[in-house]
């Protein structure tokens, strides 16, 4: 077994960034054919492998940014390979896994909205490996030693948290065959730390590493009872449904995507103590703006512009005055983020995703108004990647552009707060004791009054509609 | 350090190639034998010195917002789009700018990238000295800054030791098209040419003569003409 390292391709050098594997896991190399590639600084470099055998493990996915020396693959000459090979699929493919992680990787939507690339379910990605690890002598498939996890979805609250441990704990658990939920953490919101699991390994009698342990094994989520039943009596009865099935009612379940939401809605009800506040906002100056530079931003740059970068640009502004609608809440901490990452809900046919602007508090007018058509586009052609539907800081849905006049939407976790944006249109308003026709707005915003005060959510709103009302045009 | 350094050929002779105006992709392509013609050892060290098309190149870590303009409209007013395999952001090619792609082995003396980023931007710093311009390294922004403005940018591909990509100097010609990029993802600086910057016009070939020269000088080769 040969460990692939981030190699020091410079004195001055402390980390590297993979950036692509040239193999896949099971694939053969050669001794010095490329492995896979790097980037530092200004430099991409192609890393030839130090060994010839089987690509065994990926351990540092693409995009990720490791310390020189760590191991980011692990090459088996071949007849090892084929020994050790059913790795535990938990470990062998730590993809980011946090996109699957729920308080803070939901992308998911105000309205509806599941996220766009999590990782798929576990058992999926054991399944694979197992695949496509090249068995030259044929064997019967071993029971899989891995510790069968749950479908997310399928998690309580308890399992999730237990089940957010680092890659290096996910990694130590496959190797030993350990159920990380099993073990008490004592890491943040009940993480298991390595602390915890090096100590629970060496307190564990007799610790066979290649034998599955079938205490720790929880019985896949479905069948509800583990004894086989007798073959006469009928499948257990699930719970009985309101409506059976027949001519008039049909049964779908629920999609992946569709249970995640569910999951993510009712979880975000629970931990946030939801409030709305509704504002309305004249849009006159910034319809009469848009109508006058629409022209030129199209020319010039082949880009709409839509009231979308008007309001995120004000929404920034004001993230930036009352940061605490830019935070979140982990556990008894409010945690403050310096960046400003807006995500916005796209309605999409098969639900609903909500790609993150990036820094939009770096961009200007014309920078918002791409990455809005930008972002939208490739969410339509689903050609979004995963780091572009997380890490959101605050978030703006438009149940406007259906005819809302305003919702209450849901906080997207583990954010605070969430922007609605109503239907935009000519409205007659009172201006100086006469009636005038005005283009209207409500802005609703429903916020955690756990720790939003509502004397904030008003002010950051007042704020939100001032920048509006009185939009700097030198900002276009 | 696991990779492999090979043999030392004790005459060091860099071979010099001027090519012209060449499309991107064709200096993609050539790049991509003599690499691997390098790494077998059938050519010794070469440095190409050429002009591109207009074009813009997106490398490994651009990122798309730095491209101010949608990949159409570019296309439209006649300019090449590339993803290519080198470390770096966005930046834009075109007449007037000489660049450079040295085909290196940095074996065995050499194996340090931050090492052959700062030598080439201490080739680029030289070539401005003899013009009479004092260009800087800024730190943490690769490249050869004069002032608030970069002149010449830097973008490198290493394989088994073996570099390609390189750099592009600003000697003369239209630097608007920067204008439609975030140049190498950085914000809030310009871009400048040695030929503005003097106020009179740089015959281009004396200015590849100054930059084969300092290469073969800050890396210890010989210059052997093809």
């Amino acid at each position: 077994m040969t460990d692939v390292i981030m190699p020091q391709m410079g004195e001055s050098i402390a980390e590297g960034t993979v950036t692509k594997w040239m193999k896949k896991v099971g694939d053969k190399v050669q001794r010095d054919e490329p492995l896979f590639e790097i980037s530092t600084d200004k430099v991409d470099a192609e890393i030839p492998s130090p060994a010839a055998g089987v690509l065994k493990e990926i351990r540092v996915e693409p995009g990720t940014t490791v310390p020189i020396n760590t191991v980011v693959g692990v090459i088996a000459a071949e007849g090892e390979a084929v020994a050790s090979a059913p790795a535990p699929g938990a470990a062998s493919a730590p993809t980011p896994a946090e996109p699957a992680r729920p308080p803070s990787a939901p992308a998911t939507a105000p309205t509806a909205a599941p996220t766009a690339a999590p990782a798929p379910p576990r058992p999926e990605l054991a399944q694979a490996d197992g695949g496509t690890a090249p068995p030259p002598r044929p064997e019967p498939p071993k029971p899989s030693p891995a510790p069968a996890e749950k479908p997310r979805s399928d998690m309580t609250v308890d399992e999730l948290r237990q089940s957010r441990s680092s890659p290096v704990v996910r990694k130590i658990a496959a190797e030993h065959n350990v159920d990380i939920r099993q073990i008490p953490g004592t890491g943040i919101a009940g993480r298991v730390t390595k602390q915890d699991i090096l100590g629970h390994l060496e307190g564990r009698p007799g610790e066979t590493a290649a034998q599955p342990a079938p205490a720790a094994a929880p019985a896949p989520p479905r069948p509800p009872s583990a004894a086989p039943a007798p073959a006469a009596q009928p499948a257990p009865a699930p719970p009985r449904p309101s409506f059976p099935a027949g001519p008039r009612v049909e049964i779908v379940p629920m999609s992946p995507i569709r249970r995640k939401t569910a999951e993510h809605m009712t979880l975000s009800k629970r931990t946030s103590a939801h409030v709305a506040t509704v504002f309305e906002v004249d849009m006159s100056r910034v319809a009469s703006l848009r109508q006058k530079y629409r022209q030129a931003y199209e020319e010039r740059s082949g880009i709409k512009l839509t009231y979308l970068p008007f309001i995120v640009k004000a929404t920034v502004d004001a993230l930036k005055a009352f940061p605490v609608l830019n935070s979140s809440v982990e556990d008894n901490n409010i945690v403050y983020r310096h960046d400003v990452n807006i995500g916005m809900a796209v309605a999409l046919d098969w639900g609903l995703i909500v790609p993150v602007i990036r820094n939009a508090d770096e961009k200007n007018i014309l920078g918002l108004a791409r990455a809005v058509v930008d972002l939208a586009e490739r969410a339509r052609s689903r050609h979004l990647k995963v780091d572009e539907v997380q890490g959101g800081t605050f978030t703006i849905t438009n149940p406007g552009v259906f005819g809302s006049l305003f919702g209450t939407p849901i906080i997207n976790q583990p954010q605070v707060a969430i922007l609605g944006v109503g239907t935009i249109e000519k409205r007659p308003v009172v201006r100086d004791d006469a009636i005038a026709i005005r283009t209207m707005s409500y802005f609703a915003l429903s916020f955690d009054h756990r720790i939003v005060d509502g004397s904030d959510a008003d002010r950051f709103m007042a704020h939100i509609k001032k920048g509006l009302q009185e939009f700097d045009e030198s900002a276009l | 350090m696991s990779l492999p350094c090979s043999a030392l050929d004790p005459s060091r002779p860099l071979e010099v190639r001027r090519l012209g105006r060449v499309p991107y992709a064709e200096g993609l392509d050539l790049q991509a034998r003599l690499v691997a013609d390098r790494q077998a050892g059938r050519v010794p060290d070469t440095l190409l010195l050429l002009e591109h098309d207009p074009v813009f190149t997106l490398g490994r870590n651009a990122r798309a917002e730095h491209v101010l303009v949608p990949e159409a409209v570019l296309r439209a007013r006649g300019f090449d789009v590339f993803e290519t395999g080198r470390g770096g952001d966005v930046t834009y090619h075109g007449p007037g700018q000489v660049v450079g792609y040295p085909i290196l082995d940095l074996a065995p003396d050499r194996c340090d990238v931050h090492r052959y980023v700062r030598d080439l931007e201490e080739v680029l710093i030289r070539t401005c000295r003899d013009y009479g311009v004092a260009a800087v390294r800024v730190a943490g922004m690769t490249g050869a800054w004069v002032g608030e403005a970069k002149i010449g940018a830097i973008g490198v591909r290493i394989a088994r030791w073996v570099t390609s990509h390189g750099f592009a100097f600003n000697v003369a010609g239209d630097t608007a098209p920067f204008g439609l990029i975030v140049p190498c993802g950085i914000r809030g600086r310009g871009v400048t040419s040695l030929e503005s910057l003097l106020g009179r016009a740089v015959e281009r070939g004396e200015t590849m003569d100054r930059l084969a020269s300092h290469m073969a000088a800050v890396f210890g080769r010989t210059i052997a003409r093809a």
